[in-house]
């Protein structure tokens, strides 16, 4: 069957399902809505249709994002606009599949919003709402919408026709477009998409390689997890695009092996584009030859390095190399090799589907298009997010995050992972993109947006990054290696009250050793949550070294856990919880903690917290 | 179903380049690489065995000792540090009496933490056998290994 006739027949029966007389019950069942509950509601949807003798559509579908809200769920009814309904448990699975499947009432007040033309009197157009109306949804767009497992659904949406158009032309106008768009690679780096594969074919070479990298492994990241579970087709779509424009043959796939559900999608989705010609010999009669293999990563964030994935491939340590030579011009197997971050190649797929002005319209001068984001941490909306280029982090954090948590105080938001920094409030208003990042001491990354407010430590948080790095650390450069272990024991002994005068030149002096002395952007970046805490919270590390005290009342070995005697009810659920009894009391009476026993787990806090809010952590000195 | 050494082994061609996902296979079917395993791939690739464990101790993912019918790793992620990712860990330990990186004695339980599970939007958050609990409390964990115990007890009631 050709593309047009099979892109028809997806329509038909996409849009007979969506508008067709059984209602549709579509559950948001990515990883975390999985997490949450997802599949627990799914079946609860089905036994009660079953019950009831009703017959709908129950399908699994990918994420849109709005985390903090799963269990969601979306109900499609012939003539009416699709509901979302946010945090549904088994129990209103069931009242649901009474009132509104059998009945006629849509549970407004368990509504989040609705999506179409028509509106319900006292349910909110879903992108009506501060967290979504900032939103611009290009590469997110089929996410919580389509089957990821039916490649019908993908097509349906204008999948594939990007390769169709791709194969019509050469190649090097494929790389044109790409360039036309302003796409800059989105693994972190930024580096012009279009560049990266003109160098590639600038190479002689017969045999080069492809390699999409979904290797995700930047701590509080998960955009190309969420993408590759809900919508992997947009993905694959790319890679194959991106093949025809190198000349590549053959490509893999890295996964990492954390992402167990997103390895089971492409798995799948890749049999489902050979059963129809678009992965293969012959792919959709062109003449184009391309196949791709799965490998999975084995838990080793250097090999997010391009140099150190193609190790890894050829079943290597993961230890990164010199450049030059650039992989484009000597990469796997010693030949040219383009390496593409996961949202670059749904990008790609994006562009020949829709033109290169559709995705160049948004977007700065200089970082067009639109960014997937995690944001995550101490803000209320916690979830997928995606803003043209350009957006401010007031806009992330206050419009669509809506704020902190408990409304709570911000303090900063970690940008970038362990290679990015921290940025305070004076930064809220800098622009999301490359070059405004740059200049600020952050970098993009590939993402990651943590919000902290007035619990975290800057100081702890620095420690935390230098502790990942040196774990990570492949150990092959000196600077690197030891340079990461000095800054991480300098800063533990910081926390934990054995910090010194001098502490902070020394941190720096070894900052830019391990800058200029290593190998890979993993040792040049590691310095960097460091460098921007000591410039933007020097205050905290002042007072962490000169008065041994901890400002956000966390480094344990710089507090003590008190009952304020004016909240406590002498209930004795604290007391009954103590891992190590260093609680004493009796009841109705004001209890007390012993500082010399006390561990500082939390329990009694957590505990306490909800009901009287009695223990607070205090200063030690 | 348990794949033999040997099965796994002939799934593959034995270029050297196939050697970490020869690992993976039999890590998932055994839990683990033990000794011989590693001699047999030495064997069946003909890399010498310092080789192989080079690549095997470089990568977190492998593992020399058998895990727990329950393997817990806890998400020590950006986000889920910044949420209590520590006091959820020190809690399993202290409930378990193991330490990160141990085994109960009674092979039920073993400790891990990882770099980011990616459900950071629902931080923290913990794996155990393949499912993720997320949005931890202390007192989530206990109520989890409550869980794990009564399934435990009743799939052994089961058998």
């Amino acid at each position: 069957m050709n593309y047009n006739q099979l892109f028809k027949e997806s329509v038909e029966e996409y849009e007979s399902l969506l508008s067709g007389e059984t209602p549709v019950i579509l559950v948001g069942s990515a990883t975390c809505g999985k997490s949450a509950g997802a599949l627990e509601v799914s079946a609860a949807f089905k036994g009660e249709l079953e019950e009831q003798g009703v017959i709908a559509e129950v399908i699994d579908v990918g994420c849109i994002g709005l985390c903090y809200l799963e269990p969601i769920v979306t109900i499609i009814k012939k003539g009416m606009p699709a509901i979302f309904y946010g945090e549904v448990t088994s129990k209103l699975a069931k009242q649901l599949v009474r009132e509104y499947i059998i009945g006629n009432d849509p549970m407004g007040d368990y509504a989040l919003g609705t999506l179409g033309e028509k509106q319900i009197e006292g349910i909110p157009k879903l992108y009506d709402k501060p967290v979504m109306k900032p939103q611009i949804r290009r590469i997110l767009r089929n996410c919580g919408f389509i089957d990821p497992n039916n490649i019908k659904h993908y097509i349906a949406m204008n999948g594939y026709s990007g390769l169709y158009n791709a194969l019509q032309m050469k190649n090097f106008d494929v790389i044109e477009k790409v360039k036309l768009s302003g796409l800059r690679g989105r693994g972190g780096a930024g580096f012009p998409t279009w560049m990266k594969w003109q160098f590639c074919i600038d190479s002689e070479e017969n045999d080069k390689y492809l390699i999409c990298n979904a290797d995700e492994g930047d701590p509080g990241a998960f955009m190309n997890r969420s993408l590759l579970e809900s919508d992997p087709h947009s993905v694959l779509e790319g890679i194959v695009i991106a093949a025809y424009a190198i000349g590549a043959k053959e490509g893999y796939i890295y996964c990492r092996a954390e992402y167990p559900l997103a390895l089971e999608r492409l798995k799948h989705a890749i049999s489902e584009m050979k059963r129809l010609g678009f992965l293969g010999k012959d792919i959709m009669g062109s003449g184009f030859n391309f196949d791709i293999k799965i490998k999975e990563g084995a838990g080793a964030f250097v090999c997010g390095e391009e140099t150190a994935l193609i190790a890894s491939i050829e079943g290597k340590r993961g230890m990164p190399r010199t450049r030059p030579p650039f992989p484009t011009t000597s990469g796997l197997w010693g030949k040219p090799t383009v390496i593409n971050n996961v949202e670059t190649m749904a990008s790609v797929s994006l562009i020949m589907q829709a033109g290169h002005g559709s995705f160049s319209e948004y977007g700065t001068a200089e970082s067009k298009g639109t960014k997937t984001f995690s944001l995550v941490g101490n803000v209320k909306n916690t979830g997928l997010i995606e803003v043209p280029l350009g957006t401010t982090l007031r806009q992330v954090i206050e419009e669509i995050g809506g704020g902190i948590l408990d409304d709570g105080n911000f303090k900063a938001v970690q940008i970038g992972g362990p290679s990015g920094g921290c940025l305070p409030d004076s930064f809220l208003d800098t622009q999301i993109d490359y070059d405004s990042l740059t200049m600020a001491g952050a970098i993009m990354g590939s993402g990651g947006l943590v919000v902290m407010d007035q619990s975290s430590c800057m100081v702890d948080v620095a420690r935390y990054f230098l502790e990942f790095i040196q774990n990570e650390s492949c150990g092959k450069c000196v600077p690197c290696r030891l340079g990461t272990k000095q800054m991480l024991d300098v800063l533990t002994d910081i926390t934990e009250g054995r910090g010194k005068s001098g502490d902070i030149d020394l941190l720096l002096e070894l900052a830019e050793g391990v800058k200029e002395g290593s190998l890979c952007g993993l040792g040049q970046t590691s310095p960097n949550p460091i460098l921007t805490t000591i410039k933007f919270f020097k205050d905290e590390y002042d007072a962490h070294i000169n008065e041994k005290r901890c400002p956000a009342l966390l480094c344990k070995e710089l507090i003590n856990y008190q009952i304020i005697p004016e909240k406590c009810e002498g209930c004795m659920l604290c007391l009954k919880s103590c891992p190590v009894g260093a609680i004493s009391g009796i009841k109705n009476e004001v209890h007390s903690i012993d500082k010399d026993s006390c561990i500082k787990c939390g329990t009694c806090i957590e505990l306490c917290s909800a009901k009287y809010n009695a223990i607070e952590p205090v200063s030690k000195y | 179903m348990s794949k033999s050494l040997n099965d796994i082994l002939t799934s593959f061609s034995g270029d050297k380049s196939e050697i970490i996902s020869i690992l993976q296979d039999i890590q998932s079917n055994m839990g683990y690489l033990p000794e011989q395993a590693i001699m047999e791939v030495s064997k069946f690739t003909e890399v010498p065995e310092s080789e192989i464990y080079g690549v095997a101790t470089f990568y977190t993912q492998f593992r020399f000792l058998p895990v727990g019918k329950k393997h817990i790793m806890v998400c020590k992620g950006t986000a889920c540090h910044v949420k209590g990712a520590k006091q959820i860990i020190e809690g399993i330990e202290r409930h378990l009496g193991i330490k990160e990186g141990e085994v109960t004695f009674d092979l039920e339980y073993s400790l891990e933490s990882v770099g980011c599970l990616g459900c950071c939007a629902l931080a923290p958050c913990a794996m155990i056998n393949g499912e993720v609990e997320s949005n931890l409390t202390l007192r989530d964990v206990k109520r989890i290994f409550s869980r794990m115990k009564r399934n435990s007890i009743e799939k052994d009631y089961q058998d």
